[in-house]
């Protein structure tokens, strides 16, 4: 894809062993770095920690929910629970797991950049992230927040006792962390691609992290606002939702709805982005109709910002107003579309290998399609009107975050691994950790469609007996999902110790980021690339290249 | 209600066409589903590598393949949209010969008035294949209405009326549910929804001995309030209000509903009356929210003596 200084003479001159992990080995070397790499990985373990304190969360209401009338603890508990779920998967594990982890650690080394284009603003983000997920464990752990992570006023302004301010702060907090993710994206796309690598050059993983990149700089303020005019009136009494002081209580969602909407474009675009670069890899294959995915994140990304009200068809707004939100919200449907059907075009021909990345390729695209196709039933308002507030919406949007995002999240973890650790993980455990994650998934989330269409509303402590059998189904789903969430934790941390060595380009793949050594060094390339060809040019990959797969 | 399902029953004909349309859109994405997951793992076992050194055939990616799987998509979604919105339309568009029952929600409970005055607390009493519409008012937190069975719900605001309606097609008792989280004990702010023979509603009905309808009641309270001392006086008359178009000092107009009739009995001086200068005192904090529905049936009961004389200032 691109002439590089020959890597050996590199090695000659620094060393062999010489890379960004073992610059400095010190505390104090990991948490003042401004490596890019460095950062991603500070918050690989950060999302990785709120990852296992959300799912905590959600074993300890699954077991609750057992049997009709709840099995393990008080209503105001369980409240607290899910809310404590939802807030800390959304803020502190969706939205920053594959922008900040996968794409601090990739775009520079993606573009041929040396790092970010201000290093030490993204050092600053983990500080602030970090200083929102402090507020946020504080506030559920000292007495727990129960306004589910919606906030809906005015019972999250005016009537719950809970540690609703403590909460607010956090994601305020975290807010800022994501604009100043999304400013550094944005700017290092525009600005620090190397000679050569046009944008219609660039890998679509970049154009997916540019189109979230706008979103969380647009969006995110906007939460923000709307979390402050919480606290204001919570604190001030001053009306802005309660009715009872003169405020408008719909005015709340459609603020954090402008912001929640797009937000799991925030989780789901990255998402693509990875799933591309892995259907390409494991075809051996250019990736089929390259611009068409890449426009169609900027479709997603700007068409995404009209669609909000669609959260809100029977909460008393316009009917001509949720009409266009429907039509909008149909729209956005077509390039989810075009980018599924594509994927799946780009295995005609091509020489596949179910590799585990690609198995969560594979997989991302069936529960993506399952979730999207969801979709379509809430966009279309006569049956939205039916299943929005229950477990049928639940089902839906666990498709697009857990089996969307998630997957894809994992399949990057496990597509890059080799690189950010220069280390190989065993094929057999992680294909069975893929295997089982997708049936542990489906046990859980497919019953909740029935639930949801047969009419239990969410957040229920207790639900009629008629309910029991799918909510004891979605239950044991849940754990064999939760241990098959464990077992890569516990091969991927194996495998840095005794896994073998990686070698720069293990699959192979195309991209910049494999010309480099594994782990890279901390300037990612000893002599500027330059890039004289387009993405995913498998077909002039070396033979000798190829041998290791 | 009770035993297992895996599909809910129907007890409104609009129950069967929200089921068409979510069977259209199942069949379409099955059809979808099934055609990309069978397409995936065909691929994978036709093209799979067989060799580590094997290169992939070199294809293009023809734009009308592209053109095709857009439009194809676009076209079905825009029957579901326009379908969808139909049935929309249809779920809050009453007939004009609903009757009308007041539901009040509050944390963690559900009130129903009948217009005979009759009430109950978490069940609704209906007659069979009668159109009701539900005018519902929330006391604190938002809350929702919501009857599986029918394929109905609608959030309850505090502060101004929502409203929904069915037109029950079958006996018997189905779920309500609260499908809006409103605190600590949501999961409890559920009952049933009675479907009864119009002949036994009218029995039960009058089953609570001797009440007041709803509008007597809005009556006594008309005037225990003082209403009657400025309205028809020296401010607008009420009658034939309801519904029809009013002129605000503002310049703006608008159709006076029952959130209109409430929000005028608390804020009188936000949507004054063009002409008449605005003088009429607050009532905010005096009425309950069962007063003001009273208070607000009575006004609606008035609209029979409208006339010309009473459309003039």
């Amino acid at each position: 894809m691109s002439t590089l200084a020959p890597a050996p003479e590199a090695e000659k001159r620094h060393g062999p062993n010489r890379n960004y992990l073992n610059a400095g080995y010190t505390v104090r070397s990991w948490l003042l770095s401004t490596d890019h790499k460095r950062v991603a990985i500070l918050y690989l373990v950060a999302v990785t920690l709120f990852f296992f304190v959300g799912g905590a969360a959600a074993v300890l209401f699954r077991i609750h929910l057992l049997t009709p009338g709840g099995l393990l603890v008080q209503p105001e508990t369980y409240n607290k629970l899910f809310t404590a779920h939802g807030l800390v998967m959304v803020f502190f594990f969706l939205i920053p797991s594959i922008p900040a982890v996968l794409g601090n650690f990739l775009v520079p080394l993606m573009i041929g950049a040396k790092d970010m284009a201000f290093p030490r603003l993204n050092l600053a983000s983990w500080y602030i992230f970090m200083a929102g997920g402090t507020l946020m464990i504080f506030a559920t752990v000292f007495g727990g927040v129960d306004t589910g992570w919606t906030f809906y006023t005015p019972y999250s302004s005016m009537f719950s006792n809970s540690n609703v301010m403590l909460a607010a702060l956090g994601v305020f907090v975290a807010g800022f962390s994501s604009i100043l993710t999304g400013l550094n994206f944005v700017v290092t796309i525009h600005k620090m691609r190397a000679p050569g690598l046009t944008w219609f050059r660039l890998p679509l993983f970049i154009w997916a992290i540019y189109a979230t990149g706008i979103i969380m700089l647009l969006g995110t303020p906007v939460l923000t606002m709307a979390l402050a005019l919480v606290g204001i009136e919570r604190i001030l009494r001053i009306g802005i939702f309660d009715p009872a002081l003169g405020g408008d209580p719909l005015l709340f969602q459609h603020l954090f709805w402008f912001y929640s909407h797009p937000a799991v474009y925030i989780m789901v675009l990255p998402s693509m982005g990875v799933v591309t670069e892995i259907v390409a890899c494991f075809c051996r294959k250019r990736i089929f109709g390259y611009g068409f995915i890449a426009v169609s994140s900027l479709a997603i990304a700007s068409v995404g910002f009209l669609v909000w009200g669609h959260h809100m068809f029977v909460s008393g707004q316009s009917m001509y107003g949720g009409m266009v939100f429907s039509f909008l919200s149909f729209l956005v449907a077509i390039p989810s579309a075009i980018k599924v059907f594509n994927w799946t075009a780009t295995l005609h021909r091509g020489s596949v290998s179910l590799r585990t990345p690609m198995l969560y390729a594979l997989g991302f695209i069936g529960l993506f399609t399952m979730g999207g196709c969801t979709g379509l039933m809430l966009a279309a308002m006569g049956v939205d009107i039916h299943v929005t507030g229950t477990y049928f919406v639940v089902a839906h949007f666990h498709y697009i975050m857990v089996g969307g995002a998630v997957m894809g999240y994992l399949g990057g973890i496990h597509f890059w691994w080799p690189k950010m650790t220069g280390r190989l993980y065993s094929e057999r455990w992680s294909v069975l950790s893929a295997i089982l994650i997708f049936i542990g998934f489906n046990l859980t989330f497919f019953p909740q469609f029935v639930l949801g269409y047969l009419g239990m509303p969410r957040r229920y402590y207790a639900y009629p007996e008629q309910f029991q059998v799918l909510n004891v189904l979605s239950s044991a789903g849940a754990s064999i999902l939760g241990g098959g969430y464990l077992l890569p934790f516990s091969y991927l941390l194996w495998s840095l110790k005794y896994g073998p060595r990686a070698g720069r380009n293990p699959w192979p793949a195309t991209g910049l980021e494999w010309k480099t050594q594994s782990p890279p060094e901390t300037e990612n390339f000893v002599v500027t690339p330059v890039v004289d060809e387009e993405a995913y040019a498998y077909h002039l990959l070396k033979e000798s290249e190829l041998g290791t797969a | 209600m009770k035993e297992f399902q895996i599909f809910p029953e129907q007890s409104s004909a609009h129950a069967a066409q929200v089921d068409a349309l979510f069977f259209f859109i199942l069949a379409v994405s099955a059809f979808f589903s099934i055609l990309i997951a069978g397409t995936l793992v065909y691929f994978s076992i036709k093209y799979r590598r067989k060799s580590p050194g094997e290169f992939a055939v070199i294809t293009d990616s023809p734009v009308w393949v592209e053109v095709v799987w857009t439009l194809i998509p676009l076209a079905l979604a825009m029957v579901m949209f326009a379908w969808g919105s139909r049935l929309y339309f249809s779920a809050y568009r009453p007939p004009s010969d609903a009757m009308d029952i007041q539901v009040i929600g509050k944390q963690w409970m559900w009130q129903m008035q009948h217009p005979q005055g009759r009430r109950e607390i978490n069940e609704l009493h209906v007659p069979l294949g009668r159109s009701i519409r539900l005018v519902m008012i929330s006391q604190d937190v938002i809350h929702d209405f919501y009857i599986p069975t029918f394929r109905i719900k609608q959030d309850v605001l505090p502060g101004r009326y929502t409203y929904e309606w069915f037109q029950s097609s079958r006996l018997g008792e189905f779920h309500l549910f609260c499908a809006q989280y409103c605190g600590t004990q949501h999961a409890m702010m559920t009952g049933r929804v009675i479907v009864m023979e119009p002949a036994q509603y009218d029995a039960w009905l009058s089953g609570s001995g001797s009440e007041e309808t709803m509008a007597q009641s809005g009556e006594r309270l008309y005037r225990q309030f003082g209403c009657n001392a400025c309205h028809g006086v020296k401010a607008p008359t009420l009658a034939g209000l309801f519904g029809s178009r009013v002129q605000f000092a503002s310049g703006d107009s608008g159709i006076a509903d029952e959130s209109y009739l409430r929000e005028h009995i608390l804020t009188p001086s936000v949507r004054t009356v063009a002409g008449y200068p605005s003088i009429m005192p607050t009532y905010k904090g005096q009425m309950t929210e069962d007063q003001l529905a009273q208070i607000v049936a009575y006004i609606k009961s008035l609209r029979s003596y409208k006339t010309d004389r009473e459309q003039k200032p």
